[in-house]
Protein backbone atom coordinates (compact mmCIF):
# COMPACT_ATOMS: atom_id res chain seq x y z
CA UNK A 1 0.00 0.00 0.00
CA UNK A 2 3.21 2.13 -0.01
CA UNK A 3 2.70 3.67 -3.38
CA UNK A 4 -0.96 3.64 -3.45
CA UNK A 5 -1.87 7.50 -4.68
CA UNK A 6 -4.97 9.25 -4.20
CA UNK A 7 -6.31 7.89 -7.75
CA UNK A 8 -6.49 4.39 -6.76
CA UNK A 9 -9.21 5.31 -4.19
CA UNK A 10 -11.03 6.66 -6.72
CA UNK A 11 -14.47 4.54 -7.63
CA UNK A 12 -17.37 5.16 -9.62
CA UNK A 13 -20.67 7.21 -8.62
CA UNK A 14 -22.34 3.83 -9.57
CA UNK A 15 -20.53 2.92 -6.20
CA UNK A 16 -22.72 5.58 -4.62
CA UNK A 17 -26.15 4.57 -6.11
CA UNK A 18 -27.42 3.16 -2.91
CA UNK A 19 -26.74 6.37 -0.68
CA UNK A 20 -27.98 8.57 -3.78
CA UNK A 21 -30.87 6.62 -4.10
CA UNK A 22 -31.83 7.25 -0.51
CA UNK A 23 -31.37 11.03 -1.15
CA UNK A 24 -32.67 11.59 -4.49
CA UNK A 25 -35.39 8.32 -4.02
CA UNK A 26 -34.96 6.87 -7.12
CA UNK A 27 -31.71 5.20 -9.10
CA UNK A 28 -30.11 8.83 -10.39
CA UNK A 29 -26.72 6.18 -12.02
CA UNK A 30 -28.13 6.93 -15.44
CA UNK A 31 -29.03 11.26 -14.76
CA UNK A 32 -27.00 13.33 -16.95
CA UNK A 33 -25.24 16.01 -14.76
CA UNK A 34 -23.47 18.79 -16.12
CA UNK A 35 -20.40 19.68 -14.42
CA UNK A 36 -20.32 24.20 -13.69
CA UNK A 37 -17.00 23.93 -14.01
CA UNK A 38 -16.22 22.81 -17.58
CA UNK A 39 -19.63 22.33 -19.04
CA UNK A 40 -18.91 18.37 -19.58
CA UNK A 41 -22.23 16.56 -19.23
CA UNK A 42 -21.85 13.07 -17.41
CA UNK A 43 -23.75 10.42 -16.66
CA UNK A 44 -23.85 10.19 -12.17
CA UNK A 45 -22.98 6.68 -12.11
CA UNK A 46 -19.88 7.45 -14.35
CA UNK A 47 -18.69 10.54 -12.35
CA UNK A 48 -15.56 9.72 -10.28
CA UNK A 49 -16.08 8.64 -6.38
CA UNK A 50 -13.76 9.33 -3.57
CA UNK A 51 -15.78 7.66 -0.27
CA UNK A 52 -13.18 6.91 1.90
CA UNK A 53 -13.71 10.22 3.58
CA UNK A 54 -15.64 10.89 6.59
CA UNK A 55 -17.91 11.78 3.58
CA UNK A 56 -18.12 11.02 -0.08
CA UNK A 57 -17.13 13.18 -3.12
CA UNK A 58 -18.24 12.94 -6.67
CA UNK A 59 -15.88 14.59 -9.31
CA UNK A 60 -15.99 15.30 -12.85
CA UNK A 61 -14.23 12.54 -15.07
CA UNK A 62 -13.06 15.31 -18.04
CA UNK A 63 -11.64 18.02 -15.46
CA UNK A 64 -12.25 16.76 -12.00
CA UNK A 65 -13.65 19.60 -10.45
CA UNK A 66 -15.79 18.32 -7.42
CA UNK A 67 -19.54 18.50 -7.92
CA UNK A 68 -20.84 16.91 -5.06
CA UNK A 69 -20.19 16.16 -1.60
CA UNK A 70 -22.30 14.37 0.78
CA UNK A 71 -21.60 14.12 4.55
CA UNK A 72 -23.78 12.09 6.55
CA UNK A 73 -23.69 12.60 11.01
CA UNK A 74 -26.07 10.74 13.10
CA UNK A 75 -28.57 13.64 13.07
CA UNK A 76 -28.43 14.64 9.07
CA UNK A 77 -26.87 14.56 5.95
CA UNK A 78 -25.50 17.38 4.46
CA UNK A 79 -25.00 17.76 0.78
CA UNK A 80 -23.29 20.21 -1.42
CA UNK A 81 -23.46 20.40 -4.92
CA UNK A 82 -22.92 24.05 -6.24
CA UNK A 83 -19.98 21.88 -8.79
CA UNK A 84 -23.24 20.41 -10.83
CA UNK A 85 -25.04 23.02 -12.87
CA UNK A 86 -27.66 20.75 -14.00
CA UNK A 87 -29.22 17.23 -13.48
CA UNK A 88 -31.18 16.42 -16.17
CA UNK A 89 -34.35 13.36 -15.21
CA UNK A 90 -36.51 11.96 -17.78
CA UNK A 91 -40.00 12.22 -17.40
CA UNK A 92 -41.50 9.17 -17.54
CA UNK A 93 -44.84 9.27 -20.15
CA UNK A 94 -47.93 7.79 -19.24
CA UNK B 1 -42.28 -7.33 -3.02
CA UNK B 2 -39.55 -5.30 -0.97
CA UNK B 3 -38.40 -1.96 -3.00
CA UNK B 4 -34.79 -1.42 -3.82
CA UNK B 5 -33.77 0.78 -0.83
CA UNK B 6 -35.86 -1.83 1.80
CA UNK B 7 -33.51 -3.47 3.89
CA UNK B 8 -34.30 -7.25 3.94
CA UNK B 9 -33.34 -10.59 5.63
CA UNK B 10 -31.39 -12.45 3.43
CA UNK B 11 -31.36 -16.10 4.22
CA UNK B 12 -27.86 -17.83 3.56
CA UNK B 13 -28.86 -21.38 1.27
CA UNK B 14 -25.26 -22.00 0.48
CA UNK B 15 -21.74 -21.56 0.27
CA UNK B 16 -18.92 -22.09 -2.03
CA UNK B 17 -15.36 -21.88 -2.27
CA UNK B 18 -13.89 -20.15 -5.72
CA UNK B 19 -10.48 -20.01 -4.52
CA UNK B 20 -8.47 -20.05 -1.34
CA UNK B 21 -9.26 -16.54 -0.65
CA UNK B 22 -12.89 -15.88 -2.86
CA UNK B 23 -16.16 -17.33 -1.50
CA UNK B 24 -19.97 -17.57 -3.18
CA UNK B 25 -22.51 -17.24 -0.84
CA UNK B 26 -26.58 -17.78 -2.17
CA UNK B 27 -28.77 -15.84 -0.44
CA UNK B 28 -32.43 -16.69 -0.29
CA UNK B 29 -34.66 -13.21 -0.61
CA UNK B 30 -38.52 -14.26 -0.43
CA UNK B 31 -39.17 -10.05 -1.10
CA UNK B 32 -36.46 -9.95 -3.96
CA UNK B 33 -37.66 -7.53 -6.81
CA UNK B 34 -35.38 -8.87 -9.69
CA UNK B 35 -32.09 -7.49 -10.65
CA UNK B 36 -30.32 -6.99 -14.23
CA UNK B 37 -27.35 -8.43 -14.63
CA UNK B 38 -24.09 -6.20 -12.99
CA UNK B 39 -26.14 -4.30 -10.64
CA UNK B 40 -24.96 -4.87 -6.52
CA UNK B 41 -26.54 -5.42 -2.95
CA UNK B 42 -25.46 -3.29 -0.12
CA UNK B 43 -24.95 -5.67 2.81
CA UNK B 44 -25.29 -4.59 6.55
CA UNK B 45 -23.50 -6.14 9.54
CA UNK B 46 -24.98 -4.71 13.03
CA UNK B 47 -23.06 -5.94 16.07
CA UNK B 48 -24.91 -6.23 19.31
CA UNK B 49 -23.67 -2.62 20.69
CA UNK B 50 -25.63 -0.55 17.67
CA UNK B 51 -22.18 -0.59 15.43
CA UNK B 52 -23.33 -1.23 12.09
CA UNK B 53 -20.93 -0.94 8.95
CA UNK B 54 -22.17 -1.49 5.20
CA UNK B 55 -20.29 -2.91 2.13
CA UNK B 56 -21.51 -3.24 -1.41
CA UNK B 57 -21.37 -6.42 -3.15
CA UNK B 58 -21.85 -7.14 -6.87
CA UNK B 59 -24.20 -9.71 -7.87
CA UNK B 60 -22.49 -12.72 -9.72
CA UNK B 61 -25.70 -14.82 -10.34
CA UNK B 62 -27.90 -14.18 -13.18
CA UNK B 63 -31.85 -12.62 -12.82
CA UNK B 64 -33.18 -15.71 -13.74
CA UNK B 65 -32.23 -17.17 -10.78
CA UNK B 66 -34.45 -15.04 -8.06
CA UNK B 67 -35.40 -15.58 -5.41
CA UNK B 68 -31.95 -16.47 -4.92
CA UNK B 69 -29.21 -13.71 -5.24
CA UNK B 70 -25.56 -15.33 -5.32
CA UNK B 71 -23.35 -13.00 -3.87
CA UNK B 72 -18.52 -13.40 -4.14
CA UNK B 73 -16.33 -11.96 -1.66
CA UNK B 74 -12.53 -11.80 -1.83
CA UNK B 75 -11.65 -12.16 1.85
CA UNK B 76 -10.17 -8.82 2.36
CA UNK B 77 -7.45 -9.74 5.64
CA UNK B 78 -7.91 -6.46 7.54
CA UNK B 79 -11.26 -5.79 6.45
CA UNK B 80 -14.58 -5.73 8.68
CA UNK B 81 -17.29 -7.51 6.50
CA UNK B 82 -15.10 -9.78 4.37
CA UNK B 83 -13.58 -11.73 7.46
CA UNK B 84 -16.83 -11.78 8.51
CA UNK B 85 -18.04 -13.49 5.79
CA UNK B 86 -15.89 -15.82 5.21
CA UNK B 87 -15.02 -17.38 8.75
CA UNK B 88 -18.56 -16.74 10.37
CA UNK B 89 -21.47 -17.11 8.25
CA UNK B 90 -22.48 -20.53 7.60
CA UNK B 91 -25.83 -21.75 5.69
CA UNK B 92 -29.11 -21.23 7.52
CA UNK B 93 -27.61 -17.63 8.78
CA UNK B 94 -29.46 -14.39 7.92
CA UNK B 95 -27.81 -10.89 6.54
CA UNK B 96 -29.57 -7.95 5.95
CA UNK B 97 -29.05 -6.62 2.71
CA UNK B 98 -30.81 -4.27 0.48
CA UNK B 99 -30.58 -3.74 -3.68
CA UNK B 100 -30.71 -4.34 -6.50
CA UNK B 101 -28.83 -1.00 -6.68
CA UNK B 102 -27.16 0.70 -9.14
CA UNK B 103 -28.66 1.18 -13.20
CA UNK B 104 -25.19 2.43 -14.11
CA UNK B 105 -23.02 -0.96 -14.78
CA UNK B 106 -25.61 -3.05 -16.25
CA UNK B 107 -26.03 -5.31 -19.42
CA UNK B 108 -28.90 -7.23 -20.68
CA UNK B 109 -29.80 -9.45 -23.64
CA UNK B 110 -31.98 -6.41 -24.57
CA UNK B 111 -29.08 -4.81 -25.82
CA UNK B 112 -27.87 -6.77 -28.45
CA UNK B 113 -24.27 -6.26 -30.77
CA UNK B 114 -20.50 -8.08 -29.53
CA UNK B 115 -19.52 -7.33 -25.96
CA UNK B 116 -16.09 -7.05 -24.55
CA UNK B 117 -15.85 -7.52 -20.51
CA UNK B 118 -12.54 -6.68 -18.95
CA UNK B 119 -12.08 -8.29 -15.09
CA UNK B 120 -9.29 -7.81 -13.06
CA UNK B 121 -9.16 -10.53 -9.93
CA UNK B 122 -12.88 -10.22 -7.84
CA UNK B 123 -13.79 -7.98 -10.79
CA UNK B 124 -15.39 -10.93 -12.86
CA UNK B 125 -18.11 -10.95 -10.47
CA UNK B 126 -20.55 -8.34 -11.89
CA UNK B 127 -19.39 -9.82 -15.64
CA UNK B 128 -20.31 -13.12 -14.25
CA UNK B 129 -23.98 -11.91 -13.48
CA UNK B 130 -24.06 -11.15 -17.55
CA UNK B 131 -22.04 -14.33 -19.20
CA UNK B 132 -24.53 -16.52 -16.80
CA UNK B 133 -27.39 -14.38 -18.18
CA UNK B 134 -26.69 -14.74 -21.68
CA UNK B 135 -26.06 -17.92 -21.37
CA UNK B 136 -29.52 -18.51 -19.73
CA UNK B 137 -31.61 -16.96 -21.97
CA UNK B 138 -29.65 -18.24 -25.13
CA UNK B 139 -28.16 -14.88 -25.99
CA UNK B 140 -26.04 -15.82 -29.26
CA UNK B 141 -24.43 -12.18 -29.60
CA UNK B 142 -20.01 -12.39 -29.69
CA UNK B 143 -18.97 -11.85 -26.27
CA UNK B 144 -15.49 -12.03 -25.22
CA UNK B 145 -14.18 -11.93 -21.21
CA UNK B 146 -10.47 -10.78 -20.71
CA UNK B 147 -10.09 -11.77 -17.00
CA UNK B 148 -6.63 -11.19 -15.39
CA UNK B 149 -6.00 -13.10 -12.90
CA UNK B 150 -2.41 -13.52 -10.58
CA UNK B 151 -2.28 -17.04 -10.61
CA UNK B 152 -4.10 -20.09 -12.00
CA UNK B 153 -5.37 -21.14 -8.42
CA UNK B 154 -6.82 -17.80 -7.93
CA UNK B 155 -8.65 -17.49 -11.13
CA UNK B 156 -12.59 -17.24 -9.82
CA UNK B 157 -15.19 -19.41 -11.95
CA UNK B 158 -12.45 -21.05 -13.81
CA UNK B 159 -14.43 -24.34 -14.21
CA UNK B 160 -18.03 -22.21 -15.25
CA UNK B 161 -16.13 -20.04 -17.61
CA UNK B 162 -14.14 -22.67 -19.21
CA UNK B 163 -16.91 -25.14 -19.89
CA UNK B 164 -19.69 -21.82 -20.82
CA UNK B 165 -16.20 -21.08 -23.41
CA UNK B 166 -16.54 -24.61 -25.26
CA UNK B 167 -20.02 -24.84 -25.87
CA UNK B 168 -19.84 -22.28 -29.30
CA UNK B 169 -22.10 -19.72 -28.46
CA UNK B 170 -20.59 -17.18 -29.16
CA UNK B 171 -18.73 -16.97 -25.64
CA UNK B 172 -15.27 -16.88 -25.32
CA UNK B 173 -13.10 -16.73 -22.29
CA UNK B 174 -9.32 -14.84 -22.30
CA UNK B 175 -7.26 -15.29 -19.84
CA UNK B 176 -4.01 -13.47 -18.77
CA UNK B 177 -1.81 -14.40 -15.56
CA UNK B 178 0.08 -11.51 -14.16
CA UNK B 179 2.23 -13.38 -11.20
CA UNK B 180 2.35 -17.71 -11.47
CA UNK B 181 2.18 -19.36 -14.60
CA UNK B 182 1.54 -23.28 -14.53
CA UNK B 183 4.06 -25.36 -16.48
CA UNK B 184 2.90 -25.61 -20.29
CA UNK B 185 0.46 -22.44 -19.64
CA UNK B 186 -0.04 -20.83 -23.32
CA UNK B 187 -2.21 -17.78 -22.54
CA UNK B 188 -1.83 -14.07 -21.80
CA UNK B 189 1.20 -14.15 -18.98
CA UNK B 190 1.22 -10.04 -18.39
CA UNK B 191 -1.12 -6.99 -16.91
CA UNK B 192 -3.43 -5.98 -19.61
CA UNK B 193 -2.25 -3.66 -21.89
CA UNK B 194 -3.20 -1.89 -25.34
CA UNK B 195 -1.76 -4.47 -27.48
CA UNK B 196 -3.60 -7.42 -25.56
CA UNK B 197 -6.78 -5.11 -25.46
CA UNK B 198 -6.37 -4.83 -29.51
CA UNK B 199 -6.08 -8.55 -30.15
CA UNK B 200 -9.10 -9.42 -27.73
CA UNK B 201 -11.31 -6.81 -29.68
CA UNK B 202 -10.17 -7.57 -32.93
CA UNK B 203 -12.89 -10.77 -33.60
CA UNK B 204 -15.95 -8.29 -32.06
CA UNK B 205 -15.32 -5.07 -33.69
CA UNK B 206 -15.12 -1.62 -32.54
CA UNK B 207 -18.65 -0.87 -32.10
CA UNK B 208 -18.20 -3.55 -29.25
CA UNK B 209 -19.75 -2.77 -25.80
CA UNK B 210 -17.26 -2.49 -23.36
CA UNK B 211 -17.71 -2.90 -19.49
CA UNK B 212 -14.55 -3.19 -17.41
CA UNK B 213 -14.53 -4.30 -14.05
CA UNK B 214 -11.85 -4.61 -11.10
CA UNK B 215 -9.41 -2.28 -9.21
CA UNK B 216 -8.79 1.34 -9.99
CA UNK B 217 -5.83 1.17 -11.75
CA UNK B 218 -6.71 -1.71 -13.94
CA UNK B 219 -9.93 0.02 -15.05
CA UNK B 220 -7.75 2.98 -15.41
CA UNK B 221 -5.42 1.69 -17.52
CA UNK B 222 -7.67 -0.88 -19.80
CA UNK B 223 -10.18 1.81 -20.46
CA UNK B 224 -7.59 4.68 -21.40
CA UNK B 225 -6.38 1.66 -23.74
CA UNK B 226 -9.56 1.26 -25.49
CA UNK B 227 -10.22 5.00 -26.41
CA UNK B 228 -6.26 5.41 -27.82
CA UNK B 229 -7.64 2.33 -29.36
CA UNK B 230 -10.35 4.33 -30.98
CA UNK B 231 -12.97 3.30 -28.89
CA UNK B 232 -15.98 6.47 -27.44
CA UNK B 233 -15.82 6.74 -23.83
CA UNK B 234 -19.46 6.22 -24.41
CA UNK B 235 -19.33 2.46 -25.29
CA UNK B 236 -17.20 1.75 -22.26
CA UNK B 237 -18.68 1.45 -18.71
CA UNK B 238 -16.74 1.29 -15.70
CA UNK B 239 -16.86 -0.21 -12.04
CA UNK B 240 -13.66 0.44 -9.93
CA UNK B 241 -13.06 -1.48 -6.79
CA UNK B 242 -10.86 1.02 -5.41
CA UNK B 243 -7.41 -0.06 -4.48
CA UNK B 244 -6.04 -3.76 -4.44
CA UNK B 245 -5.78 -5.80 -1.05
CA UNK B 246 -2.78 -6.54 -1.85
Amino acid sequence: MADMTTGDLMVDGNALAGLLAELFGADVTLVPAKCAACGEVNMMGGLHAYVQAPGSVLRCPICHAVMMRIVQTDRATRIEMRGIAYFRFERSSG
Amino acid sequence: MARPLDWQLATVAGVHDETDTVRSFSLTLPNWGGHRPGQHVDLRLTAEDGYSVERSYSIASEPERAPEVDITVERIPDGEVSPFLHDVVVPGDRVELRGPIGGYFVWDAAQPGPLLLVGGGSGVVPLMAMIRHRARVGAMNPTRLLLSSRGADEIIYREELDRMSATQDGFEVVHTLTRERPAGWNGYSRRIDEAMLSEVLEPLGREARVYICGPTALVESAANALVRIGLAPSQIRTERFGPTGS
